[in-house]
């Protein structure tokens, strides 16, 4: 197990390599420009506005970032033929995948982290520079509930990452894509599964959708952006199960990925 | 050398900068040929939104619905501002629906609830002339969060100022003032407007409350705007009362302020008496009625009750 964090690592630095941060560029661009020009626009409701688009272009690029280098993980590997001398070297299959999946989370993980600095640098600067606009808001400048958000995100988008391996452990990489894609898509709309029963007489289509309900990742509770953006109480308790969930999915994503990442054959 | 590292054929940078500037020049340069030859089919046509369901754009916005929340406050407030300060007749067909649907994205969108409150209910064209739509809005912000006492506060506003009906803005007073939370002078509130609904000094401490409570600019700035209109209503009515003494003591209407003046009846500083905004007020020497220009900043002055002055 000592060669996941090296190949962690590898992957960490083949997206620097990738520029995949230069969209940390377009965050703080984006930030900057939305705190000029939302006071000149939004009636008073700065704060409330670069909060909602700080969560919300977090949550998007982290998006992009999982799906469409997690897709890429081992497809790439496969396609550039290095997976043979890599499999050649005495790296076990499940520490591979392992590897390459903790490697894009920190690319993740450090991607948000900056995100996160420069969003709570904008609203402190907003807050300093303009007191009134704090006093409009729900919540203040600077909360820190909004951590809670963001930790929730960088969960979704752990799954969403697993998501794409697992795919990509299969299937080309635009069909991941996709794939990918609309499982976060369904997630988000996964509760209207539970209660099918309500718009279906079927007894066994109800079943199905029950079924589905449960397989299925429900991402609705990851989103508590809205939440803490009207300084809401997001209880502890939520978090912590919501965050259990994510573990217990993605470790099952993981598994189901090594069993079949284990049983490809690459001569 | 191979193919792959033998530059020496490459166009230089500077020359390859010169020639992407040049085409995108041109580029420009046919733009603005198209646009004079080909105008805009869709110019002075009436913004429309196409999807109209707040549930189903929740839907379609996944999990950005604060975001596209936010988009279409901006375009209220963008809608609201282009139609008001437009000299094409004012329309505001926008605002409600665009109101409607930020709340359904974002039921907490305080601000929306608000600014809906005041400005579907002003009358047209200062606003959209629709307190019934005010109070459909304000009633859905009481549904998404019953322990909000401005929203009560608004309702009972609505009520009071744009459709005169004293028993039901009383009424909401009372029930604001009811919300875990709620502020004493409510229920205070409630009682004077049934006592004396109508009269402008409970019209000024309405106002005063909400300049006191106001949480943003738009509403400190109505609240502000009311209470300014309101002392004009007062110095209208003094004037007004001039005239009256002028037409008992001469038995004819002056037919200027000057005349006022002259009898000693009004100290003219070189120029008509101003309303609070600046801008001199108007004397009818037909029907000797004092008013607002209509290029004052205050007009048009809110309706009253008969009698609504003398309540103060």
């Amino acid at each position: 197990m000592r060669t996941v964090p090296v190949i962690a690592v590898n992957v960490f630095r083949e997206s620097v390599r990738d520029k995949v941060l230069y969209n940390l560029v377009a965050f703080a661009i984006l930030m900057m420009g939305a705190s000029y020009l939302v006071g000149q626009l939004t009636a008073g409701q700065d704060v409330k506005m670069i909060k909602d688009l700080g969560l919300a272009a977090m949550s998007l690029f982290g998006l992009l970032i999982a799906v469409f280098i997690g897709i890429g993980l081992v497809s790439k590997e496969v396609e550039r033929r290095s997976i043979y001398s890599l499999l050649a070297k005495p790296i076990r299959r499940e520490e591979f995948i392992l590897g390459k999946y903790s490697g894009l989370l920190l690319t993740l993980f450090v991607n948000i982290s900056v995100m996160t600095v420069a969003l709570y640098v904008v609203l402190g600067v907003m807050a300093w520079t303009q007191p009134i606009v704090e006093k409009a808001a729900d919540a203040r400048a600077l909360d820190p509930a909004m951590l809670k958000a963001i930790v929730l995100i960088l969960a979704e988008l752990a799954i969403v990452t697993a998501c794409a391996l697992f795919f990509s452990s299969f299937s080309t990489p635009i069909l991941s894509a996709a794939l990918t894609l609309g499982v976060w898509v369904i997630g988000h709309f996964n509760a209207d599964l539970k209660h099918f029963e309500n718009v279906v007489s079927s007894p066994v289509a109800a079943w199905i959708a029950r079924a589905l309900y449960y397989l299925l990742p429900n991402l609705a509770p990851f989103d508590v952006k809205a939440a803490v953006v009207h300084g809401q109480p997001v209880a502890g308790g939520h978090v912590l199960l919501t965050l259990a969930y994510a573990t217990m999915y993605i470790g099952a994503l993981i598994v189901a990925t090594v069993t079949i990442f284990a049983r490809r054959d690459f001569k | 050398m191979t193919a792959a590292t033998d530059r020496s054929d490459a166009v230089p940078v500077s020359r390859a900068i010169v020639a992407a500037s040049a085409l995108l020049a041109l580029a420009i340069g046919v733009q603005v040929v198209h646009d004079r030859r080909y105008p805009d089919s869709t110019e002075g046509l009436d913004p429309f939104l196409y999807l109209q369901s707040g549930p189903m754009v929740t839907r379609l916005a996944l999990s950005y619905s604060a975001v596209a929340a936010d988009l279409d406050w901006i375009r209220a407030v963008q809608h609201f501002g282009g139609d008001r300060l437009s000299n094409r007749p004012k329309k505001y067909h926008l605002l409600y629906p665009l109101l409607d649907r930020a709340t359904t994205l974002d039921p907490r969108f305080n601000v929306a609830y608000r600014f809906g409150a005041i400005f579907l209910a002003e009358p047209y064209p200062g606003g959209a002339g629709r307190p019934d739509l005010a109070i459909a809005l304000l009633q859905k912000g009481v549904v998404a969060q019953p322990d909000k006492w401005e929203y009560y506060q608004d309702i009972g506003f609505v009520y009071y100022w744009q459709l005169h009906d004293y028993k039901a803005a009383a009424d909401w007073f009372q029930r604001g003032g009811s919300v875990p939370g709620g502020p004493w002078w409510l229920r205070t509130m409630a009682a004077v407007t049934l006592a004396r609904g109508g009269d402008r000094a409970t019209s000024r401490e309405l106002w005063r409350q909400i300049l006191a409570a106001a949480d943003n600019d738009f509403l400190r700035d109505q609240a502000q705007l009311r209470l300014t209109q309101l002392d004009a209503m007062d110095q209208i009515d003094q004037l007004q009362a001039l005239v009256s003494r002028y037409r008992a003591a001469t038995g004819r209407l002056p037919e200027s302020w000057l005349a006022l003046a002259r009898a000693g009846m009004l100290a003219l500083r070189g120029q008509a008496p101003a309303d609070p905004s600046g801008s001199p007020y108007r004397l009818n020497p037909e029907t000797g009625n004092v008013s607002l220009s209509p290029t004052s900043r205050l007009h048009p002055l809110p309706t009253e009750p008969p009698g609504a002055a003398a309540g103060q």
